[in-house]
Parts: C-alpha cells; structure tokens; sequence
C-alpha cells in the first residue's frame, strides 16, 4: 500500500511539474484528487482496510495528499503569476498615441484680459461697475466736459439712435452714473463693449474698453502714475517701465497717454514698438474738476483719477494677434488657442 | 498738421537736430507722427560745372566733361536738351542715389544707384540730374519741372553738396494736435511750442503795412447771423497784379501740401497755414451792390462753389453774399461766381470766425469740406482774425501785388480778443500732481509759454493770450506746467490719503462667469459678436412681420445696412458663425455667447431699452444633435442650481418637430432646437447645426441660491429596470412623472435605451427606464419593492396605456 501511494505521489509530482497552464493542472488535480481520482478512490477504500490497519494506512494517505496539494498550490501559484505576465504583455500599449479628451471650449481672449483686468483692479480694491451699452448723449458727452460743439466730438465717430441716445463711445459714460450713485471714496472699474464709426483694417465698429475711476481725498497724478505703474507690470512683466506723456481727454485735466517700455525688445525697437522702445497702452488723467462739480462733488475736497483701457489692445499686444476682427467671428481655429 | 522745419526756422532760432526737436515736441504734447526728411532718398549729388559738351553723331545724346571741384572730373554722357557748357546742373557722382523716371521724365519709379556705364561707346561716370530725379517739383524749386536738367544758380559752388541749394536738406515733422490746442494747427501755433521748449524766444510776425488814402465809401458789411459769425473782416485791396507768387511762397504751400494758383489765393492760404486763420479773397467786381451780408441761407437757395458744384441750402447753412447773392458758402468754399481770375484788379480780403459747429454740421451734410472747412471745424479764435488780415495785407505789400485801401470794416460781436487774467493757487497746482514744482520753474515755464506770469506768496496771477481758450482753471495751469517741466518728475505713489475699499465681481457678475467657464468645461468656446445686427437676418429667421424681435432698435448712421440694427436675438449670428466656420473647413464645433439684447419701451426710444443678458448657444457637427445641444441648457440648469423643462414647440427658424421651449419654474426661459433645412440652403451650410437661447436675464433671481448638503441615505437603494412597448406620440417626460407620481420613494428615474424596430409596428417603440427607490426611515424588503412596482405599472397603464415589453 505504501508503495502504491508513494507510486502515485512520485507520478503526481512529475504530472504537476509538467502541467503546462492552469487547465493542465486541474487536469492532473482532477485525476488524483478529483471525485473519481485515484487517491479519492483509496480513500473510499480505507472502509475495506482493517481497523487496526486503518490509523497507519490513513497517515500514509494524508502525507501523499498533502504532498500532491502542497506542490499542486505552488505550481498554481507559478502558473498564475505567469499568465498574469502574459496577460500584461499581451496588453502593450503605444503611450505616444494620442490623448482621448473631453471636449473643452475656451474664453474668448477678450475675456481672458478682461477676467485679468478685473482681478488685478479688484485686488486693488475696484468694484467692476458696468454701465449700459445704449447711453445718452448727455452722460456720453455733455457730462463728461464735451458739449455738443467741442472738437473731441469729432475724435468719436458715434452712432446715434435718436436725438437723445447713442451707442456709448466709451465706457467713460458710466463714469458720471457711477459718481451720482455713490459718494467718494469712489473706486471703480468699468468693462464693456464700446461703439465707433470706424470698420477698416485695425479697426472694428464695436470695441471693449476698461474704464477705472478713483476719487477720494488727495487724489494726484503721482498716485495714477503708481497705480499703472503696477497695473502695467502685472499684465506685461515685472520689468516693463511705464511712461506718461501729455495728451488730452475732455474729461481730464491734465491728460496723459501711458506707454510701457516695449516687453518683447525690451526697450531698444523692434517690430511690435515701431522701433520706439514704447508701446501706447492707454489714456488716461486727473479727473476734470467740471466733471466732478456736475455730479455735486465737492473738488476743494476730493480730486480724481480716470484710465481708460482698450481690451483688444491689450489682447492683441499680450497674444500677437494680429486682426482685431478675428476677436469678433467666432472662427474656432482662433477661440481654440489661448487657454485662461 | 504738417510743420516744415526751414518755416519754423523763420520764427525761432532752432539749433537742435530734426530728430533732438521731434524728442521735445513729442514731451511736451505734440507727437510728431512722421519725421519726414524730404531729402533722404537723394544722396552724393553735387554741382557740376560742364567744361566741355560735345554731340555725339546720330544722336541725341552730348558727352561732357564735368567739373565736380574737390570729387574730381567726369565724363558723363547727357540726353537733356539743355546741356550746354559753362552751364552748372547737379551731378550725380558714381555711387549716388537718386529717383528713378519712367519714360515720360516725369512719373517717379522708386529710387536708383548711379553706376559707371558706357553709352554708346563712351564712357559715363555719373550722371547730370532733373529736378524730377531729385524728387523736387517746380513749385519746390524754380526750374524743377523743366523737362530737361535743373538749371543751377550761377554762383553754385562747384562741387558743393546739392542739397542745401535746392532745399532738400529740409525736414517735414507731421504733427497730431489734440483736440484742445487749436491753435497750433498753425505753423506759427507750432513754432510758439518749439520758441517754449527750446527756451528761446519766438519773433514776432510781421504784419506792417501801410494804407493808402483810398477808401471805398460806399462798402458795407452786415452781419445777420451774429450767433455764427461773432467776427467778420473785411479788406478792400485794389490795384492788384496777377501773377504767380514768389519762389519761397510756392516752396511752403508744396512743402505742406498745397499747390501754388495765384498770388492773391496763395496769399490767403498762406496765412491759413501759417497762423490757421481761413481766408477767402472775392474779385470785388463781381459784388454786386458793393456790399457783403452774411446771414443763413434760404430753404432751396443754390449757390455753386469754385469747384463747380452746385448746393441747394437750408437756413442751416450760413452764406456770404453780397447784395444780390450768395457768393462763398461760409467757412466752407467761395462761389465760382466771386473767383479770383488772372483779370482780377481789385480784391475784398475776408478774415471771420464762423462757429465750428455750425461749419462741421454744414460740411457733413453738404459732403462738400476744405482746409478751411476743417480748420473752422477745429476751431478758430477771433483773436487770430485781426492777426490774419494784417498779415495778408503785409504779403500784398511784400509780394508788390496790390494796394492796401483804408476800407476796412470789422463786424464784431464783442468779444474780447485781449489776454484774460487768471488766478490760480500754485499749492492747488501743486496738488493735482502730487510733486512740488519750485516756483522758479513755474515762471520759468509760464513765461516760455507767453502767460506773462506773476507769482506772489501762494497765488500765480497769469494773463492768458486769447489763443488759449482752453486754459480755464488750476489744472490747465498744472498741466501747462507738468507738460514743460518733465513727465518724468511724476513719482509712482499709491493713494497715501485713500480709504480702504472692498473690491472685485459682484454676485451677478461672478454668477456669469461662472457660468462662462461652465460652458467652456462642456465643450463650448466663447464668442463675441456686434451688438447691431441685419433686418435682412429677420428674413433669414422667417419671422413673421408682427414678431416682436422685428421691432429693433435702428441706427441712425449705421456703417451699412448689416450694421443698422441693436440685436433683438442672439440667434442669428450665431447661426452665421456656424456657417463661417464651416465654409473655413470646420466642420463641427460648439460655440455660445453671452450677450445683451435690446428690447425698446418705445420707438424712436423715448428712455433707455431693456438691455437683456442672453445666452446663445450653437453646436454644429455630424455628431450633434438635441440632445448634445440639450446638454448645455442642463450645464446652465446645473450651474445655477435649477431646473428646467422641456415642452415640445416651434419657431419659424427651427425644426418643426426638433425644438422645444425651455421653462423654469413654469416661465418659458429660452428655447432650443435643430436649424431648419431651408437656412442650412441659404447658407451653404453642410452639416447639421443646432440652436438655443435662454433669456438669462430671467434667471437672475436665482443666482447665489443657497446649496445645502443632503444626508447619504440610512438604507441601502433599491433599483430596478423596466422595458416598455409605448406608442411614439408618448414622451419620455410622460413616462418618467407617470412613474414618479405613483410612487414617493422613487427618487431617481433615467432612460436608459430606446429601440425601434418592425416587430414593434411602425408606431411603436420600446423605452427601458433605470428607477432608484430610496427608503426614508426602514429598509426595504423585496416586497414592498414589487408593491411600487405594480403601483407604477398600474399607474402607467391607466393614464397612458402602456405596458411592459413582453
């Protein structure tokens, strides 16, 4: 009997040696251990062993059992580890094929230098005050020092709706809107979209541009020089110098133009600053004391500061985009650009 | 406002370069646009002395021996007629640039490099000159325009540079003057600049003349239109001599742009550019009644202008006449019936001031303007009438072609033209820069600039020339002072004395671009579109003619017609877009916009319009449908924390069985749905495209909704799945409330899949909902499941006959 059960456990220890895959090992499993297996078989037969037999005879079968369980659990062990590999090799990818994306949209560029205005200005302190797009010719114009027959009328090309109302010219309109609703400390910056009659190669018919507005007490010019003097350096580099030269607004007094050192040269001229070193940014100036008495602050108390940004402008200088009109024709090969 | 520098060079002592000067302009307000240097196409040009001139046989052409002094001799090969020995020309040297003529001698064809060349065997170093070549005309230049070689000066330097002699050495400075400094749209305004930031004086214009005893007695003038002319000039000249005017007047007017006509009209625009007073000279024969009247013009009055044209006028228009007719429209143009002709004998010079408001509106809608007509426009001070006509009468008398009569008469308003005092509080200057400018620096820059200032303790009294309109209280004081003493003194501060204050997006704001960004995270890219739009897009839309979209705002002066109207709907353009993007080979893609449309109270507007935010969205593509447009009005639900449903509906523009309204709290909000078939036509379009617009106006009020958290259920959920055969007029939104309304523990209900087929009949399809229970307070057995089930079985049978799918 021993040498039967040795007999089985050699053939079964080479069976399992040999079982190629895991089918092959419960193949041989099956065969020995399986309900009609052939160890099973002397287990069955352990009834027909004599009882004084049967202890020993039953060790012998244990050890054999254990033996074939314990080399049949390592070899599954090895045959599994081994068809997971092949089942990972099996499943080599090209990691330089492309990304499979959620499709995702973007802001128009306009809006990108608008969201970065607004977070530079409002840092600062600035409320974003936005007026209406259909003004008066009073809060356009007469409010803001241009009566009817003053020459600046002419910079603006405006386009009028009636008598009385127009397309604002400039977000400079919600300047006055801003003063009569609210008492100084004023600080207000104004996005929107403006109108001009204008439609060629660099200009567009419709245009945003950014107002700011501070009044308070012992507003000066050096505190606008300050503020743009930030303002310039958060939008176009740590390094850029601003610049202010005489100009002139209706609706301030003095009136400068603000340049900043050109950030693609660096000052010594190229393209982009027409060989300069300067790049015009924006206007902007000391609030005009008519401006502030029509709309019953006190100028022996409060002064002011205003600028006025072109939203484009600045998109175009940031990104080099080089048609203002692509802002406006949705064409997706320019929104799918510039990311926020 | 073009300054040429060797006419500035008349009134101030200028001993900086072009270049140093246009830096100094530019610091004190005065960009100079383009520094134009007239001679930097023409170089190593020098006299030349033609010593020899000998014809070569069978042609044309001379061989010369020339003289060049210190560059040497040449022998250069000439085809001008008028080559001749001893004669002085300028001579291109080998190497030189100059222009390049086409084969008429006269049409300038780029530039060119003198080379050494043989002509007809012989050998030609260089090359004998034009005027054209040198890029002059014969008003820049006596001889200039002679078809042939310019004709040197006898005393010519032999070898000397060219430029000098000719003037080309000259500069041009193109300069933007700001709407507030009419008076230096003149080259004496301009030169007054240059005297103040050169610090040098700036000499006086000569304006002596001396009247004879002459004196037209019966000449009147009238003026009945006081309101549009505060100042009306008149000047009788007589014994006029027509002729051309002088070399250096005709080289000024060309150096700004004027061509030369005749000394009396040379004269008047002369002094237009020169002090940018406009004048006007009748032939005072052809006034009749001797006298000039200017009043408004006549409903239906006709005049016809110098250049041939005929008005008819309104009583807006304001006219000279004399006493019979309208013989200049004011400000504007003089009539072709008062022109100065080579026959004139006697002459009424006009200075005046017309309103510029008057004079702007009046060229607009006559579409007739003039450099006089531009300058009124600009402004033109009284002050500078007076100037003017002295100035013209000393031109008669220096150019020796009239005599100054002792008629003059002056119709004024009484205005004052004398300088105007002004006080001002120098601490209050001081304080709208932030820095302290010394008072000696203000004086300093005060008196360069002719405000004849006096300075004591706090208090600068200043006198403010009558050219200086603008200057009205402390901060044009300022300004006048900052622009001299240096933008650069401005030190960086940050509001010291400002109160702190609370800044950045409000909650609509912040709600907007919010939901911009949510948008974008869908898939969708953010246009920007005009605010006015085309009544032609009405049609392309196929409303009906009483829709309320149609009734738009209008602009009175659109651009052109697509531009004439303020948007009463989002949809159009960005239909438009959609196929922009498509004809440029894109052929899917998501886009919306966030824009205002314009809803009037009234029309013509009577108050401001409804300006309402609206969301438009289009998606467009083989793979778009409904649904996938649907999807971001649900982003737009989601974003506000809302919800929305869908009922089925129309739009002429749309999909008759492809669109539906989008209601919120049972508002219809917006709506979506597939473009018709018939604009795809229309615009060329190739793939399906699909539209929506939601009056986000609308759901302001519930923006910045409080979110709560809800618990995580106690008890595990229970779902279960059904399969219906349901009849295709049947909704799925029918089906989903059939199965909500039946039971209260379902709380979430989703269609799954739907599936057509023949062995369903034609009018049939089967829908598998996805329904979760949740139980509240105990657990649920598969009981009780099975008893909602059968309730909502029994539900949807009842209320819309259908059943599960065998």
């Amino acid at each position: 009997m021993r040498d039967k059960l040795n007999e089985i456990k050699d053939r079964a220890l080479l069976q399992i040696a040999g079982a190629e895959g895991l089918e092959a090992l419960n193949e041989v499993r099956n065969t020995i251990l399986g309900k009609k297996g052939e160890l099973t078989a002397i287990l069955k037969g352990m009834k027909d062993v004599s009882p004084e037999d049967r202890p020993k005879v039953g060790k012998w079968v244990n050890e054999t059992r254990e033996a074939i369980e314990s080399c049949l659990s390592t070899q599954l062990k090895k045959l599994e580890s081994e068809a997971l590999k092949a089942r990972y090799s099996a499943e080599k990818i090209d990691v330089t094929m492309p990304a499979k994306m959620q499709p995702k949209g973007r802001l128009n560029p306009v809006t990108l230098v608008r969201n970065q205005l607004i977070d530079i200005f409002g840092s600062m302190g600035f409320e974003v005050y936005e007026g209406t797009e259909i003004e008066t010719d009073y809060y356009n114009f007469t409010a803001l020092n241009t009566p009817d027959d003053h020459p600046a009328r002419d910079m603006q090309d405006t386009f009028y709706l009636s008598p009385e109302f127009l397309l604002r010219t400039q977000t400079s309109a919600g300047q006055v809107h801003a003063m009569e609703a609210g008492k100084p400390p004023i600080k207000i910056i104004s996005p929107g979209k403006v109108f001009r009659s204008d439609d060629d190669a660099t200009h567009s018919p419709m245009f945003s541009q950014m107002e700011g507005l501070v009044v308070d007490k012992g507003i000066t010019l050096c505190d606008l020089k300050g503020m743009l003097d930030k303002f310039c350096k958060e939008i176009f580099g740590q390094e850029v110098k601003t610049r202010l030269r005489p100009s002139y607004f209706p609706f301030t007094e003095p009136s400068v133009e603000v340049d900043v050192s050109c950030f693609q040269c660096g000052g010594s001229g190229c393209k982009l600053c027409k060989g300069t070193g300067w790049i015009e940014v924006l206007g902007a100036g000391v609030v005009n004391t008519k401006v502030l008495e029509g709309c019953g602050i006190d100028t022996n108390e409060y002064s002011g500061f205003a600028f006025g940004i072109g939203m484009e402008r600045i998109a175009m200088l940031k990104y080099g985009i080089n048609n203002i009109k692509l802002l406006f024709e949705s064409d997706l090969r320019v929104l799918d650009q510039l990311e926020e | 406002m073009l300054a040429p520098l060797s006419w500035l060079k008349e009134y101030v002592d200028i001993d900086v370069t072009a270049k140093e000067l246009e830096e100094k302009l530019f610091s004190c307000g005065f960009e100079v646009e383009e520094l134009i240097d007239i001679g930097k196409d023409v170089s190593k040009v020098v006299v030349g002395l033609v010593e020899e001139c000998e014809p070569i046989p069978e042609t044309h052409l001379h061989v010369c021996q020339v003289n060049a002094g210190e560059h040497g001799k040449f022998q250069v090969c000439c085809g001008a007629d008028n080559v001749k020995a001893g004669g002085k020309f300028p001579l291109a040297l080998e190497g030189a640039s100059v222009y390049a003529t086409a084969k008429d001698h006269v049409t300038i064809e780029g530039t060119m490099t003198i080379k050494k060349g043989k002509l007809r065997g012989f050998e030609s170093c260089g090359m004998l000159c034009s005027g054209v070549e040198l890029g002059l005309t014969e008003d820049m230049y006596p001889g200039a325009g002679y078809c042939g070689l310019l004709v040197l000066p006898e005393d010519a330097e032999v070898g000397s540079d060219i430029k000098p002699l000719v003037g080309l050495d000259d500069y041009i400075f193109d300069i933007a003057i700001t709407a507030n400094r009419p008076d230096c749209q003149s080259i004496y305004g301009i030169a007054r600049e240059v005297a103040a930031v050169l610090n040098k004086p700036c000499k006086p214009l000569n304006v002596d003349y001396t009247e004879t005893e002459v004196k037209k007695e019966a000449f009147k003038v009238t003026v009945d239109a006081p309101e549009l002319c505060p100042r009306y000039i008149g000047h009788y000249v007589y014994d006029v001599k027509m002729d051309q005017s002088p070399a250096w007047m005709k080289r000024r007017l060309a150096l700004v742009g004027i061509g030369s006509i005749s000394n009396i009209v040379d004269i008047t625009n002369y002094v237009l550019k020169e002090l940018g007073q406009p004048m006007h000279a009748f032939d005072y024969s052809f006034l009749e009644g001797e006298q000039i009247n200017v009043r408004r013009a006549g409903n239906g009055e006709k005049i016809v202008t110098l250049d041939e044209k005929e008005f008819e006028l309104n009583d807006s228009n304001l006219v000279i006449c004399d006493g019979k007719k309208p013989v200049a429209l004011a400000g504007i143009m003089g009539g072709l019936n008062s022109e100065i002709l080579d026959t004139t004998t006697e002459v009424m010079f006009e200075a005046a001031k017309f309103m510029r408001d008057n004079i702007r509106k009046s060229s607009r809608s006559l579409g007739q303007a003039s450099d006089s007509s531009a300058m009124y426009a600009k402004g033109v001070y009284e002050y500078t009438t007076v100037l003017a006509m002295k100035r013209a009468l000393h031109l008669i008398e220096e150019l020796g072609c009239g005599k100054v009569s002792s008629t003059h008469v002056e119709v004024s308003s009484g205005n004052s033209i004398e300088p105007k005092e002004m006080k001002v509080s120098i601490n209050r200057v001081n304080g709208v820069l932030g820095i302290k400018v010394p008072d000696q620096d203000i004086l300093r820059i005060m008196t360069a600039l002719n405000f004849e200032p006096v300075i004591n303790g706090d208090e600068l009294t200043i006198q403010i020339p009558a050219y200086r309109e603008d200057m009205e209280n402390y901060p044009d004081v300022a300004e006048e002072v900052i622009r001299m003493y240096g933008y650069d003194h401005v030190t960086p501060t940050f509001m010291p004395t400002a109160e702190v204050t609370m800044g950045g997006l409000n909650l609509r704001q912040k709600t907007e671009l919010k939901l911009k960004r949510a948008l974008c995270a869908a898939g969708a890219f953010e246009g920007i579109h005009y605010s006015f739009f085309s009544p032609k897009d009405f049609d392309l839309l196929r409303l009906p003619e009483d829709d309320y979209r149609r009734t738009a705002i209008s602009l009175i002066n659109p651009i052109n017609i697509d531009l004439s109207l303020m948007r009463t709907t989002l949809a159009p353009q960005m239909i438009h877009a959609m196929a922009r993007n498509q004809k440029k080979g894109t052929l899917s893609g998501r886009i919306f916009e966030l824009g205002n449309v314009f809803i009037p109270k009234s029309l013509p507007l009577t108050d401001y319009p409804d300006e309402r935010q609206t969301l438009c969205v289009g998606v467009f593509g083989q793979e778009e449908s409904f649904y996938t447009l649907k999807a971001f009005a649900e982003v737009v639900a989601k974003t506000l924390g809302i919800e929305f449903t869908y009922e089925q509906s129309s739009n002429t523009f749309l999909h008759p069985y492809r669109t539906a309204d989008i209601i919120c709290d049972g508002e219809k909000v917006g709506y979506l749905g597939q473009v018709t078939y018939e604009i795809m036509d229309d615009l060329d379009m190739r793939t399906p495209a699909f539209v929506m617009e939601i009056d986000i106006a609308k759901l302001s009020k519930y923006y910045g909704k409080e979110q709560m958290f809800t618990p995580l259920p106690k008890f595990d959920i229970e779902k279960r799945d059904f399969a219906f055969v349901v009849n295709k007029d049947i909704t799925c939104a029918q089906i989903e409330n059939g199965i909500k309304e039946a039971c209260k523990y379902v709380t979430h209900v989703e269609l799954f899949d739907v599936y057509e087929g023949i062995q369903l009949g034609p009018q049939k399809r089967s829908m598998a909902f996805s329904v979760i229970f949740t139980p509240k307070d105990e657990a649920f057995d598969a009981e009780r499941v099975d008893g909602f089930v059968k309730k909502i079985l029994k539900n949807l049978e009842k209320n819309l006959g259908i059943t599960l799918r065998a």
